[in-house]
């Protein structure tokens, strides 16, 4: 059976995560940052599978489905947030949400 | 049954234990007084008794007590013990019998004033640290007492502290004891180091051995050891905190600035006799300083005008003529005119307070006058404790101390100036203590008194007058029976006096010289302030008078020439060392820890995004290094 060699596997696992790097870097906007992590989850969970593929082993394939759920528990975390963050805000951009004080407190 | 050694572990620790009861129970005022005097009256009690048995001890020993080890560094272990001998025995009962009845007296005289409980819990906290001073056998105790009651002069002279001039007052005693306390510590160093422990017995004895007489380490720490002592009795030159410590309340004047702790630079020469025997030359600076302190007090004496002053400086001279006697080697004669001055000049200062209480706060002599008749029984008895500051037999009480430093001055030096001092001193101090009595208590009646002295004042007082006229009364037998117990006593525990002091006819020639000059003291005080009070004033106008009466009364310009020689320069040093030279090395680190801060916050940006690209940055880095490595 004809297999992908695992350099090729490996380049796409980076360039996925590259891509969601990028992505975290430059967007501002809370939501287009949570897809840009997932992306880059993605890409390390890519890594996993092509691994396991290689070596023949199911635990590259198990650690897929762990990344899996964090990831959704860590995306229904950050969905909620983010409705408190545009509740609050009005916005969802992240460089004034960082900028803004506390409610209810002042600035230390 | 109690042993002796716990009777004197008693007296000191029961007026600490008042301390600490006064210190953090708040009680009613009636339960201050009485804890306060009562745990005096007790720690007299114990006194006496532990005093007892020790007089009826066999000779040579001593009544000694180890409560526990202090500490052990190094072979260095200094005892929280007690030793007890004639020296201390005299001190112990002097400290806790005047304590007591200026203890009694406070309790009218502070009646009404809002810190009664800080001023009984200081007064016990004094009794306590000078019972310690006196009783310690080693040096190193002696010092914990020594700054105990350094301590507690400084608060009770700034105890009414609102006044921002008593808190002065406090401050400059403290820090001008404190120049004669640091030497003092050198000089236990010194010792120390010499001879390996600090155990006053041990010490005596092992110096004797180690060094000769005029060794140059003897004569360095006796010359440490003088100065600590000079600080605390008061002596030139560090006489000028005295005067303006009569800022405290009159009693506290009394007990601590008259009676006991200016002396414990006497019981401290006393007690390390030894040591100034190896080392005459600090032994006749010990004479010298007491000498020329006398004279000089007594003139300045004579030139004050607040009552309390004119007794701060008769007592500055009065111990100047136990630093005499001390200094001549008469340590008996020293001691003893310590105990005859501990009673009546503690008495005068109980007498200037009731006519301080009785006359709306006023201190000025020249605006009293004519006491005598308006409050009769404080009268009597400041004329005999004044008689007994003047040293007229047949109130003899001072009269035979005075006599026996003479004498032994004469004896012991040859003569010469210093004996021409001690002579010169008797006639000064019969007119500045006449001047005070004849100008507050004669003459026409000035200031009607607002109130009448209690009985709880007056009776503490007459006491201690009655004492101090009383105290000279062995002597006068010794010149009967030619046998002085009270120098037998002290004979214990310090060399006896050089010959018996006894009736000859050089003995009565001298002693009829000390009465005539003191009655032509007592005559000229007369003559002038209350025959021709006009010669006075008249002397005083001129302007030869005026500048000499002015330079009197500072107290010999001391302060001034201490304000232009130590202070002034100490500001202006002050001053232009603002940022102060030596904090520069310091601040060195101080900046780079704010630059590397500064630099690091820089980071702290609160933005996401830089936060995940430095996270990014981070992870590539540390993955770079750990592939290509």
């Amino acid at each position: 059976m004809p297999t992908v060699p695992l350099e090729y596997g490996m380049l796409l696992a980076a360039a996925v995560t590259l891509v969601g790097l990028t992505g975290v870097l430059v967007r501002r906007n809370l939501l287009l940052l949570l897809m840009s992590l997932e992306l880059m989850l993605n890409g390390a969970a890519m890594a996993f599978i092509v691994a396991g593929a290689k070596w023949g082993q199911a635990d590259g394939q198990v650690m897929f489905l762990f990344v899996l759920a964090v990831t959704a528990t860590e995306t229904g975390i950050a969905l909620a947030l983010m409705l408190r963050f545009h509740h609050h805000l009005r916005t969802l951009d992240a460089d004034r949400g960082g900028q803004a004080e506390p409610p209810g407190g002042t600035k230390g | 049954m109690i042993d002796s050694a716990t009777w004197l572990a008693l007296a000191p620790l029961l007026p600490l234990a008042g301390f600490v009861l006064l210190a953090l129970a708040r009680l009613p005022r009636a339960a201050i007084a009485a804890v306060g005097a009562g745990s005096v009256a007790l720690s007299l009690a114990a006194a006496v008794i532990a005093a007892a048995v020790y007089v009826a001890s066999p000779l040579s020993g001593a009544v000694e007590v180890v409560l526990w080890r202090w500490m052990d560094v190094a072979g260095f272990a200094p005892a929280i013990g007690l030793r007890l001998d004639a020296l201390s025995t005299v001190f112990i009962l002097v400290i806790t019998g005047v304590g007591l009845l200026i203890h009694v007296y406070s309790i009218a005289f502070m009646a009404g004033d809002e810190g009664y409980r800080r001023y009984f819990a200081c007064m016990n906290l004094f009794i306590a640290s000078m019972l310690l001073l006196v009783l310690a056998d080693n040096l190193l105790l002696l010092y914990l007492g020594w700054e105990g009651v350094g301590l507690c002069s400084y608060l009770l002279i700034g105890f009414w502290y609102r006044d921002e001039a008593n808190g002065r007052a406090a401050r400059k005693a403290f820090i001008v004891t404190r120049f004669g306390d640091a030497a003092f510590a050198v000089g236990l160093f010194l010792l120390f180091q010499a001879a390996g422990t600090l155990d006053i017995h041990e010490l005596l004895a092992r110096i004797k051995e180690l060094w000769s007489v005029g060794d140059p380490q003897a004569v360095a720490a006796g010359l440490l050891l003088l100065a600590g002592a000079v600080g605390k009795s008061a002596q030139l030159p560090l006489q000028t905190w005295l005067p303006d410590a009569m800022a405290g309340p009159t009693p506290v004047s009394a007990l601590i600035h008259a009676a006991t702790m200016v002396t414990a630079g006497v019981y401290l020469v006393a007690r390390m006799n030894p040591l100034f025997d190896l080392a005459p030359a600090a032994r006749s600076l010990v004479a010298v300083i007491g000498c020329a302190t006398m004279l000089l007090a007594g003139l300045a004496a004579l030139a004050q005008k607040d009552f309390k002053r004119v007794l701060a400086y008769s007592t500055i001279s009065q111990i100047g003529y136990m630093f005499l006697a001390l200094g001549v080697g008469a340590y008996v004669a020293g001691v003893a005119h310590f105990v005859t001055h501990a009673l009546f000049k503690s008495a005068l200062f109980l007498g200037a307070g009731i006519v301080i209480h009785c006359l709306h706060d006023g201190h000025d002599i020249f605006s009293m006058g004519g006491l005598r008749r308006a409050m009769p029984g404080a009268g009597w008895a400041f004329l005999l404790a004044a008689l007994s500051l003047a040293s007229v037999p047949p109130l003899t009480a001072t009269f035979n101390s005075k006599d026996m430093i003479v004498d032994q001055v004469w004896r012991l030096s040859g003569g010469g100036v210093l004996w021409a001092g001690a002579i010169l001193g008797t006639f000064l101090t019969a007119a500045y203590a006449s001047r005070l009595f004849f100008v507050a208590f004669c003459g026409p009646l000035r200031q009607q008194p607002c109130r009448k002295p209690p009985m709880t004042m007056l009776a503490p007082f007459a006491a201690l007058a009655l004492l101090g006229a009383l105290a000279g009364l062995p002597d006068l037998v010794a010149v009967f029976t030619g046998e002085n117990f009270i120098a037998a006593f002290l004979g214990r525990s310090l060399p006896a006096l050089g010959e018996a002091h006894a009736a000859s006819t050089s003995a009565l020639a001298r002693q009829a010289l000390l009465v005539g000059l003191a009655l032509a003291g007592i005559g000229t005080a007369y003559v002038l302030y209350l025959r021709k009070p006009g010669l006075v004033a008249w002397a005083a106008a001129t302007p030869l008078g005026s500048s000499v009466r002015r330079l009197a009364e500072s107290g010999f310009a001391f302060d001034w020439l201490y304000d232009r020689l130590l202070v002034r320069p100490f500001l202006w040093l002050c001053r232009i060392n603002r940022r102060d030279v030596i904090d520069a090395a310091f601040i060195v680190p101080t900046r780079v820890a704010e630059g590397l801060c500064a630099a690091l916050s820089l980071l702290q940006t609160g933005r996401l995004r830089w936060y995940a690209a430095c996270a990014a940055a981070g992870a590539i880095i540390y993955l770079a290094v750990a592939v290509l490595t």
